[in-house]
């Protein structure tokens, strides 16, 4: 019991964290048709930019703004730079161009920071442990992560359904062409909503700082479960986004947790150990492909 | 107000407009006539902005605006009702009025949202409801509002009583003719010819992607088989 509600709360951290990235790369896909595969080096940019300024000032609540504004700022340059230029290209210049762009991060990141990762610490007020249940102590920084991925998903929510920033973009991505001939600047829309993804994948790298090593691929790494995230969930829909994150989060890490275990109830250890790993790393692609059959534009498709 | 002179706009390879003339004066009611496929919706798309302009002038107030991105046009006074309605299904009522409003050249007296409700009573009772679920009346009230709201100097209907029931088009009517009486300055596309004659101050009728004619309802009755020629009723 201890062990689930543990797993369950590691399932849910995992699960806010793809969705900080999910939330992004879906609005930028749905409205301005444009996949980003660079939107992992945004991650990574924004964790680098957080525990560099962590180790420098040994203050983690100076690196998160720093973090922050770095993504945001460089999200806006990548937007301005090659995106911009992409929104009328196909898929594959787009894959092409943003391909590119992962290569150029990595090199970048490399050249400023080296090989070797960077370790960074939770901030003081936080690196102790919360007894969520009697006997189970878990890490105060990870509830912080789970909180603050929450936060987002309630103050994304609120963006887009109440505020006429979000009713453009929801407009925008059903009728484009419609938008700009009542007036609207869609070009400036468009960095926008950019910028905020860059935004939220810098915070989601951010949060993870001080849990992971920070190092050059990490983008690459989380990416590929955040693109099933965002297929999951419905191209274009931050609620579909939400759903799927958090549900692929937790049985990506339950299937890690309990399935070689319980595969060794049926065959030997190290085979069942194998099987285990093996078929865990594959679950969010089998709900993928189960989803899709099931409902081939996704949970929440949205738009036309 | 708007002036277009030997307007061409071509989708990709094929040529629809040849020699587009069209003139809206303040304060004035403007028709542009003509059957189906003949380019009225495509000069509309150019004037817009929403088509490349291959040859001609389009101008607004003395300024050429040929070429500018629609949002720019848009900005300088042009509200759209466009052909099909084209409102966002997947916001509600209230949301589409709301979403692109704005009073960028300062109207004295700007639209609001009581006001788009009191012109169309029905919106006001669908304002919490996705604009998707509308019928089609109901949605070309909504993309008559929500054009209103950007508090146009020059509005822009095209087919705005295409395919509705009579009760709904004589709705539509009365909300242009009131819009008149308040000196709002309308270039009307649609193919009701006795109530366009009786409300416009000038027609102009478009054949092949020319302008073949132009003149006023008293001109209309003069010309009248040629126009019944060009117009098809
Ligand atoms: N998107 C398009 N691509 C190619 N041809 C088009 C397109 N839209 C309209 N046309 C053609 O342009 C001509 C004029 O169409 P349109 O301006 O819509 O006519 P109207 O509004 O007068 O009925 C028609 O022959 C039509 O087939
Ligand atoms: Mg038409």
């Amino acid at each position: 019991m201890i062990l689930l509600v543990e797993q369950f709360l590691n399932g849910l951290q995992y699960g806010v964290t793809l969705f900080l990235l999910a939330a992004g790369l879906t609005l930028i896909f749905g409205i301005m048709g444009v996949i980003n595969l660079a939107h992992g080096a945004l991650y990574m940019v924004g964790a680098f930019a957080a525990a560099w300024t962590t180790m420098q000032t040994g203050n983690f609540w100076i690196g998160l703004p720093v973090g922050l504004v770095t993504a945001a700022l460089v999200g806006l340059a990548m937007e301005l730079a090659v995106i911009r230029r992409l929104y009328q290209r196909d898929h594959l210049d787009q894959v092409l161009a943003t391909f590119a762009l992962i290569l150029i991060f990595n090199q970048s990141v490399t050249l400023i920071f080296g090989r070797q990762p960077l370790f960074s610490q939770p901030p003081a007020l936080l690196s102790g442990a919360v007894e969520v249940l009697p006997g189970l102590p878990y890490p105060a920084y990870r509830l912080f992560v789970i909180a603050v991925g929450l936060a987002v998903a309630v103050g994304l929510y609120l963006l887009i359904n109440k505020t006429r920033i979000g009713m453009l973009v929801r407009a925008g991505a059903t009728n484009r062409q419609m938008v700009r001939a009542l007036g609207v600047d869609i070009g400036r829309l468009y960095s926008a909503v950019f910028a905020l993804g860059a935004l939220l994948a810098g915070l989601a790298g951010i949060m993870a700082s001080p849990i992971l090593a920070v190092q050059v691929g990490m983008g690459e790494e989380i990416i590929l479960a955040t693109f099933v995230v965002v297929v999951v969930g419905g191209v274009g829909s931050v609620k579909g986004a939400f759903v799927a994150a958090l549900v692929l989060g937790m049985i990506d890490t339950m299937l890690r947790a309990f399935l070689p275990g319980l595969l060794q109830g049926v065959m030997p250890g190290p085979e069942a150990q194998a099987l285990g790993v093996g078929i865990s790393s594959m679950g969010i692609y089998l709900m993928m492909a189960i989803v899709l059959l099931i409902r081939p534009r996704g949970l929440f498709a949205a738009g036309g | 107000m708007l002036k277009v002179s030997g307007l061409q706009a071509a989708y990709g390879a094929s040529q629809v407009l040849f020699d587009i003339h069209l003139q809206i004066a303040e304060g004035q009611v403007v028709t542009l006539m003509g059957r189906n496929g003949m380019g009225k919706t495509t000069t509309v798309r150019a004037i817009m902005g929403l088509l490349p302009v291959k040859a001609g002038a389009i101008e607004h107030d003395g300024k050429p605006i040929a070429g500018l991105p629609p949002e720019k046009v848009a900005r300088l006074g042009i509200g759209l009702v466009p052909e099909g309605r084209q409102v966002f299904p997947t916001l509600t009522v209230r949301e589409n009025l709301v979403a692109t409003a704005a009073n960028r050249l300062g109207a004295a007296r700007p639209w609001t949202l009581a006001g788009i409700y009191e012109l169309f009573p029905r919106l006001d009772e669908r304002a919490g409801q996705m604009a998707g679920t509308l019928s089609g009346g109901e949605q070309q009230m909504l993309a008559v509002g929500r054009a209103l709201m950007t508090n146009p100097r020059l509005l822009i209907l095209d087919e705005a009583t295409e395919g509705l029931a009579p009760v709904i088009r004589a709705e539509i009517w009365r909300v242009v003719e009131k819009l008149k009486a308040e000196g709002q300055c309308i270039l009307l596309i649609d193919k009701t010819f006795s109530v366009l004659k009786r409300l416009a101050d000038r027609h102009f009728i478009v054949e092949k992607g020319r302008t073949v004619w132009s003149g006023t309802g008293d001109d209309l009755d003069r010309n009248h088989d040629q126009v019944q020629a060009w117009v098809g009723v």
